[in-house]
């Protein structure tokens, strides 16, 4: 067995300023989700809108930046993720197809692992 | 070529995926299985020149290749722990191996055609490990030099080691839409060799013999399907032109110049019956229809007899399954040999819009001839231009210019 993790990209404002029942809707799903996949999850969590983000990063000069933001400006930006459990590749990406996303899509990555 | 050093060549020709495949299942670590397969064909042509060839080259060389692999995984086991390997179907039980030997051919295709990987490194990894062809060989097929080919290649099986895609046969569920990847892949490989994209010739000889070769095994393994026997007859019907496509002068001969007694009949009695199985299927898809176009093209005696009717029906089903605005250019064009000229000009303007076909060199080309056969002469000669700025193939090219140097000033 292997771990990836499954990130959900999606359009914020539909989350966070949308149709109400939609909201809900995409609400719902994800319970449901988390019902249905409760043997495979190893962990998830959704985040903040990236208006709450900050980004650090080395200034070059022995200090740092710290910025207001997310690191990548993108539409469909990083709103969660789940931690699962599968076999192999294909095991992953019939669990992500499960995931919600109904304002985007979701990327599956493998976990690294040591030694 | 001494007998020894031919039965070794055919034999890398025909059996490669054969041995690779059944090497992988146990290193499982497609490099190491290479290097196997690679040393069994070369003790091949020593043990073979000495002792003849054996009965079953394919056995015989899986045997070598195996007992090489599982005498290097022993040796490393320790080492090889720390190391990625192929995901595997655990639960097989072992003594039906020898049973599933040919199966293991479709869990390599499979394996190199897998969603996951990038389109082109589905290609080259079909090519390198199903074909057996060297990374050189690969990166020329594709004109791209071999370290970039090298790095492709390196790439996408790193892919298939650390996101763990699984080497075996996909899940029933799963199989129709990754076989349909298989086929594409196929016929990527097909199409690049028909037609080459760019580049002096007409034809890439080497790639549409690959096709082929797929194809054939790809239907060896699956024969009940359907869309494979398309796929292959798709190919047969249309290499089977190969002899005629070019002139004596180098010159590109439309099928209505082709001298169709000069067609491979063999390759055409194959495909034709394949077509004819494929037919029986509904509903038919997109490669059984369009091998029945081929189908259509190959049964007419002459151009003239073609049924123009048949083709442009077929089509219409076609531009339903597959809704590509290529398919719906060749339609445009089909009408207008079924009912005229001016059918067909208007069936290909109401495409011109299209954004999919901007910059595609037969949109203005299928507009200049309808053109020019309706006598609008200037504006022949304007599409035509246009064609000829938008092909990179040479031979397309001079077909082009010459069309366009008959039309006068």
């Amino acid at each position: 067995m292997a771990q990836y993790v499954v990130l959900i990209y999606e359009d914020e404002k539909s989350w966070f300023s949308g149709d109400p029942a939609e909201i809900e809707k995409g609400t719902q799903a994800h319970t449901e989700f988390a019902a249905a996949a409760a043997e495979k999850l190893r962990g998830g969590q959704a985040l903040q809108p990236t208006g709450s983000a900050t980004t650090i990063r080395k200034d070059g000069a022995g200090g740092f930046t710290v910025t207001d933001g997310p690191f990548v400006e993108t539409k469909e930006a990083l709103g969660g993720f789940y931690i699962v459990e599968a076999a192999d590749l294909d095991e992953a990406i019939a669990l992500a197809k499960t995931v919600p996303a109904p304002f985007g899509g979701v990327e599956v990555r493998p976990v690294q692992v040591y030694g | 070529m001494s007998a020894a050093a031919t039965a070794v060549a055919v034999a890398h020709r025909r059996e490669w995926a054969f041995v690779l495949a059944a090497t992988v299942r146990v290193t499982r670590d497609l490099d190491l299985a290479e290097e196997c397969v690679q040393d069994a064909y070369a003790q091949a042509l020593t043990a073979w020149a000495a002792n003849g060839v054996p009965a079953k080259p394919g056995a015989w060389l899986t045997t070598v290749a195996r007992r090489r692999a599982l005498d290097l995984v022993r040796r490393e086991a320790t080492l090889r722990r720390a190391l990625p390997l192929l995901v595997e179907d655990e639960a097989a039980p072992p003594s039906a191996e020898h049973d599933r030997f040919p199966d293991d051919r479709l869990r390599l295709i499979c394996t190199c055609c897998h969603p996951a990987l990038a389109a082109e490194a589905q290609v080259a990894l079909t090519l390198r490990l199903v074909c057996g062809l060297t990374t050189a060989e690969v990166a020329r097929a594709f004109l791209v030099s071999e370290p970039t080919m090298a790095a492709r290649i390196t790439r996408a099986k790193k892919k298939i080691a650390a996101a763990r895609i699984p080497y075996r046969v996909p899940h029933p569920d799963e199989l129709p839409a990754r076989i349909e990847g298989v086929l594409a892949v196929v016929h990527l490989l097909f199409t690049t060799g028909h037609t080459a994209p760019v580049g002096a010739d007409l034809v890439r000889r080497d790639l549409v013999e690959r096709a082929l070769d797929l194809a054939r095994m790809v239907r060896t393994l699956l024969p009940d399907d359907a869309d494979v026997g398309a796929l292959l007859a798709l190919i047969l019907l249309t290499d089977a032109r190969r002899a005629t496509r070019v002139g004596a002068d180098g010159r590109l001969l439309l099928l209505s110049e082709q001298d169709r007694a000069r067609w491979d009949r063999a390759a055409i009695e194959e495909g034709l019956a394949l077509v004819r199985q494929a037919l029986t299927r509904r509903p038919p898809g997109r490669y059984v229809l369009e091998a029945a176009i081929a189908a259509v093209h190959a049964e007419a005696p002459a151009w003239a007899a073609t049924d123009w009717e048949e083709v442009v029906g077929l089509y219409d089903l076609l531009v339903q399954v597959w809704p590509s605005p290529v398919v719906a250019l060749n339609r445009a064009v089909a009408v207008g040999l079924a009912h005229g000229p001016a059918a067909g000009l208007s069936a290909l303007d109401a495409l011109a819009a299209e954004p999919q076909l901007a910059g595609y060199a037969y949109l203005p080309a299928a507009r200049a001839d309808f053109l020019r056969r309706l006598g609008r002469a200037d504006e022949a000669r304007t599409a035509y231009e246009e064609a000829v700025l938008l092909t990179e193939n040479d031979v397309e090219r001079a077909f082009l210019a010459d069309r366009l140097a008959r039309l006068g000033g």
